[in-house]
């Protein structure tokens, strides 16, 4: 078992890599499926199918379906554009030097526990309801409630476009 | 016989079963139209035309493999790939007969029992659109680029219905296990008369999801040539075909398990766990599958196909609305 976490894991970073250095953005975001699986797959080795399921049909099905959707429709080039101004990349290196130190500091306090895989029941369907809709209601409602909010504000952003002047007077 | 070898030879069975039924699907999809048609249909092939999928298969196997030179190539030969691979996953959690009991070893009629079969099936259905649109966009053409971008948002339209009615299947059967939905289903007590409305919402977005007439709006050959699979030629352009009657076969086989209780038949508790029974039960699952299949067949013969924005205001304006009442209403009934 120890075994499939270490090449599940050297081939998801391998994957998560692939992401970033693709030429193409419609092959990064097809790395970016083949990342999900198999963090899904690390989810059935901790016996997590429910999480397993729901981040695949969630992720690979719906978001990443969008993603690719827009960015068909977008039709970029296949020729990368490189960086013009040291700006991104400055920006770059501070985000990822930021989250280095972050990991890093985290990784420091961190106690690491030798096993990886191991027997656990807290990923099934009924374990993640009994906490999702005892221990934790009132959050997870809020949650549902922002979700709703913000589906609605999409909703009502979209209908104020169309009820503007065709016009607009020029600033 | 132990219980891996016992597990191979069932998963290399269901695959065999499932590319046969595909392809006799074909043939009586031919022979259907030509009788909706008053024709003849295929009859040259063997004894009434019963050889046509496999005269079908050698041709297509034998036509030019085309590879168009602005492609991108690995995504192109990807796709049919991807496509084909999801349809065939999807079989792995159905349970197509009751367990097999000989001399003290029960024998599974299921690939895999999970006890999230109905999310594995609402997974993998929800990737087949992968296939499609990789294909579509490898191929670099705006009629194969349209016709997957129909595609994609047909699916996620319909995902989102098919979602809610499974959504309300559950809270009827409390389990996520499709093993054990078939089983409370014994008798006559089949989902379909708690679920009547749940079932109409299953059954459009299942043709909507199998991309078949009246929602083959992605291949509408008026429109866009042939779709996604335009540039396609060769057993690639098989394996799209191909594909599409394996999600029937298999949408059907859901569709039979999930609404009209699978294997389940009438007096099924009177029999003794064995052969017999299993045989019955399987033979009744494939009945059952093969009227949904006729049906697909009859209504993609009978309906003319949809216009888009019909397409889009019937997924996201009538059926998420009607699944959305009918959890409503399956949540009071389970109050009262």
């Amino acid at each position: 078992m120890d075994k499939i976490f270490y090449i599940l894991a050297a081939l998801t970073l391998i994957a998560a890599f692939m992401v970033v250095i693709s030429r193409h953005p419609i092959r990064s975001v097809l790395f970016l499926v083949a990342t999900f699986f198999l963090i899904s797959a690390q989810y059935i080795l901790l016996n997590a199918q429910f999480l397993a399921l729901v981040n695949i049909i969630v992720y690979a099905g719906a978001i990443m379906v969008l993603f690719l959707f827009v960015i068909m429709f977008l039709n970029l080039s296949r020729d990368l554009e490189r960086f013009a101004s040291w700006m991104p990349i400055a920006a770059a290196g501070i985000s990822v030097g930021g989250i280095g130190l972050l990991l890093l500091a985290s990784y420091r306090g961190a106690q690491i526990s030798t096993d990886t895989v191991g027997n656990y029941d807290s990923g099934l369907v009924e374990q993640i309801g009994e906490v999702l809709y005892r221990d934790y209601l009132f959050p997870m409602e809020v949650c549902s409630v922002l979700f709703l909010v913000a589906m609605i504000g999409i909703v009502l952003l979209n209908r104020k476009e169309r009820e503007l002047p065709a016009k607009l007077p020029l600033p | 016989m132990s219980e891996l070898t016992f597990k191979i030879i069932f998963i290399v069975a269901i695959f065999g079963i499932s590319l046969f039924v595909a392809m006799y699907t074909t043939y009586a999809e031919r022979k259907l139209a030509a009788f909706l048609q008053d024709r003849l249909g295929p009859n040259r092939a063997g004894p009434f035309g019963l050889l046509q999928p496999l005269a079908d298969g050698v041709k297509l196997f034998f036509k030019e493999e085309f590879i168009p030179r602005v492609s991108d190539r690995i995504l192109f030969i990807a796709g049919p790939a991807i496509f084909m691979c999801t349809a065939l996953m999807t079989s792995a959690v159905i349970p197509f007969a009751p367990d097999l009991e000989i001399n003290g070893t029960t024998y599974s009629m299921q690939a895999a029992d999970l006890n999230v079969g109905i999310l594995y099936l609402f997974g993998v259905v929800s990737l087949g659109v992968y296939g499609i649109l990789v294909g579509g966009w490898a191929s670099n053409n705006k009629f194969s680029l349209l016709g997957a971008i129909r595609a994609a948002s047909q699916n996620i339209s319909y995902e989102l219905a098919m979602g809610l009615s499974i959504v309300s299947l559950v809270m009827v059967s409390s389990s996520l296990s499709l093993r054990d939905i078939v089983d409370q289903q014994s008798g006559w007590s089949w989902n379909i008369i708690y679920q009547p409305l749940g079932f109409l919402i299953f059954i459009v977005c299942a043709f909507a999801e199998t991309n078949r007439a009246p929602f083959d709006l992605p291949e509408c050959e008026t429109e866009l040539i042939g779709g996604y699979h335009t540039e396609f030629s060769s057993m690639k352009l098989g394996l799209y075909l191909f594909a599409e009657y394996i999600h029937v076969f298999i949408s059907s086989a859901v569709l039979a398990s999930l609404y009209f209780g699978g294997y389940q038949f009438p007096y099924v508790s009177d029999l003794d766990p064995g052969l017999v029974k299993t045989l019955l039960g399987g033979l009744v699952m494939f009945a059952k599958t093969g009227f949904f299949i006729f049906l697909f067949i009859w209504i993609r013969w009978t309906l003319p196909r949809f216009r888009y924005d019909q397409l889009m205001n019937l997924g996201w304006k009538v059926l998420i609305p009607l699944a959305v009442l009918n959890v409503l209403i399956t949540a009071l009934f389970i109050l009262i």
